[in-house]
């Protein structure tokens, strides 16, 4: 293949660096590298950078600060959020915490919904434009390997195949052949991951401003507990300029041992009478399903060995901790200190193991590994029967009642509607203080 | 708990629903399911949860699995119990899901 590469300093090698997926990690990854002067591949198994990738819809692209200064003037946004609404409901019944920032309507932002097909194929254009060469309907098949178990490139389904490197990138996202391939899994199993369907459905963009009450640029993120018929997960809603995409994002294991279906909890989510409202009316445009990541630190894999380094959802370093739903972000950044902490290792003429420790370094440094650390009781929290079955029915019952007005009875204090209905919804008082406690040392 | 308006909002058919995803299919079958295998599988994981609805149950007690309409998201070699029933891998390249507004 090294007619089409580009000239590594290494004349054994058709190229510096092999970076495996053109999604936000390889694309950062490749921008970073190719910055610092070194040969990059980038290869994509679709046909265009984003073709293969799905999400629920935010993007925080702070980070991309460091690589693409005002990338707000550029991204291919639909709409900025500055409504956060955070929404426990039962089957009949919704409570939200609803958060309205204007500020997120003016640079520099916070989040944006995107279309991933969009977002990626335009960062992918900045790591080409900084000298990285793309090559897309590319699969990377294997590794390839010197005697002593060092990774020295990939195999490609393309007829000359063989790709050889001084370092291979994997971003490769949540299913990860090559980290796996690599052996730096411990484990890989259906109960780390959740399955995420989605809906995008065309509504007129009056239609949608008015039910979301945002003008212009501005859009709503809504997270929700309690909507997956039973199944542990949640669900979202969020809108784009003429769009709105609602899912829900299911824990496979529990998925498969029931009755239902995905798109049928979807359906289901979308007849709630807090939801219907919002989304009637439009028309099916796309249906879609991927897979996430969800156990953090508990399923991280290792991130390097000799020639090798693994960037984003592809070390399960997306994070999935119920209000948080971040993946891109950390892709981007792990993505970019991989590319960094790859380019130092190069100069040194050193991509041993210990060679590439910078990596990691960086990772633990930054939000990257500290966000992980901090929230590493999260994802178990948020997906446990407790705050996924019990406390939704509780806190309903507590508020309705609250609210309730049962004249002539006067109105019930709170202390006893608490102890009341936290015994009807079965939850000992212990557990409900140490969720309280587990929950302030997670969030806290 | 049904809202009122579903009558004049009916769900789209299975059909309908994946129809409104691009693929570019290739002739060759990225993922192989066994089904001998399936024969002899009581739980039937992949058949609720593939999101896809590509795992069909047939009179015989079989399974039957079409790849032609995957999103290649992986779910069903992670659900699945039984060592060999599915091998899996990507199609070629450029083949398979295009998304567009996901
Ligand atoms: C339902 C759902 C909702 C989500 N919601 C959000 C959200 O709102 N906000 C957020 O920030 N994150 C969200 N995420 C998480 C986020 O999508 C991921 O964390 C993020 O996409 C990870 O980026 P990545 O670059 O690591 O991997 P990916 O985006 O998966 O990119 C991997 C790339 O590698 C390519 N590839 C894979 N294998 C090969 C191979 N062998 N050869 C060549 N190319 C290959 C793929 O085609 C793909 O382009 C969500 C995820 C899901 C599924
Ligand atoms: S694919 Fe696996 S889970 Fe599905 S029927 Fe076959 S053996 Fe059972
Ligand atoms: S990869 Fe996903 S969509 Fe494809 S057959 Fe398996 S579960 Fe179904």
């Amino acid at each position: 293949m090294s007619d089409r590469t580009q000239h590594a300093a290494n004349p054994d090698v058709d190229v510096d660096v092999i970076v495996v997926g053109a999604g936000p990690a390889g694309s950062c990854a490749a921008i970073a590298l190719a910055r610092a002067g070194f040969s990059v591949v980038l290869l994509e198994r679709g046909p265009f950078p984003g073709s293969k990738n799905m999400y629920g819809g935010v993007v925080y692209p702070r980070i991309l600060d460091e690589l693409i200064p005002r990338w707000y003037d550029e991204a291919p946004v639909q709409r900025w959020i500055t409504r956060r609404s955070t929404m426990v409901m039962t089957d009949t019944q919704a409570m939200s915490i609803d958060f309205r920032n204007d500020a997120w309507a003016a640079p520099p932002y916070n989040g944006a919904t995107a279309y991933r097909p969009d977002f990626d194929h335009w960062l992918a254009g900045h790591a080409e434009s900084a000298g990285a060469q793309l090559l897309c309907s590319t699969t990377a098949t294997g590794l390839l390997r010197d005697r002593s178990g060092a990774v020295t490139g990939v195999t490609t389904d393309r007829p000359d195949g063989d790709l050889t490197a001084r370092l291979v990138i994997a971003c490769d996202g949540v299913n990860s052949f090559l980290a796996k391939d690599a052996g730096l899994y411990r484990e890989v199993a259906a109960k780390h991951y959740t399955l995420g369907v989605k809906e995008t459905i065309g509504l007129p963009k009056e239609v949608i401003d008015e039910r979301f009450g945002v003008r212009g640029r501005e859009g709503v993120d809504i997270e929700i507990i309690g909507c997956t018929s039973g199944v542990n997960g949640g669900g979202f809603v969020y809108t784009n300029l003429d769009t709105v995409a609602v899912g829900v994002v299911l824990k496979l294991p529990a998925l498969a041992a029931q009755q239902l279906r995905p798109e049928q909890i979807i359906a289901k989510m979308k007849t709630h009478s807090a939801i219907a409202p919002l989304v009637e009316g439009g028309e099916l445009k796309e249906y879609s399903a991927h897979l996430i990541p969800e156990a953090g630190l508990s399923m991280m894999p290792k991130l390097a060995t000799a020639g090798l380094l693994v960037a984003g959802d592809a070390a399960a370093l997306c994070l999935a901790a119920g209000i948080w739903l971040e993946g891109v972000n950390f892709a981007m950044a792990s993505g970019m200190y991989a590319g960094q902490a790859a380019a130092e290792a190069l100069r040194r003429g050193d991509t041993s193991e210990q060679g590439l420790a910078g990596y990691e370094r960086r990772l633990t440094e930054t939000f990257v590994l500290r966000d992980h650390r901090k929230l590493r009781r999260a994802p178990a929290l948020v997906l446990s029967d407790r705050v996924q079955h019990r406390y939704p029915q509780m806190v309903a019952a507590v508020v309705e009642r609250m609210f309730r007005v049962d004249n002539p009875d006067p109105k019930p204090g709170l202390r006893r509607i608490l102890a009341q209905e936290r015994k009807r919804a079965g939850v000992r008082r212990r557990d409900l203080a140490r969720d309280g406690w587990a929950g302030l040392r997670t969030f806290g | 708990m049904m809202h009122s308006s579903d009558s004049q909002w009916p769900e789209v058919s299975f059909e309908e629903r994946m129809a409104t995803a691009h693929f570019d299919v290739h002739p060759h079958a990225h993922i192989v399911v066994n089904s001998a295998v399936c024969a002899d599988c009581t739980s039937r994981e992949c058949v609720v949860a593939c999101p896809a609805n590509l795992f069909v149950p047939t009179s015989d007690g079989g399974v039957v699995f079409n790849y032609e309409q995957c999103f290649e998201c992986g779910t069903c070699y992670l659900v699945c119990n039984q060592e060999g029933a599915i091998s899996w891998s990507y199609p070629e390249g450029g083949h398979g899901i295009v998304f567009r507004r996901t």
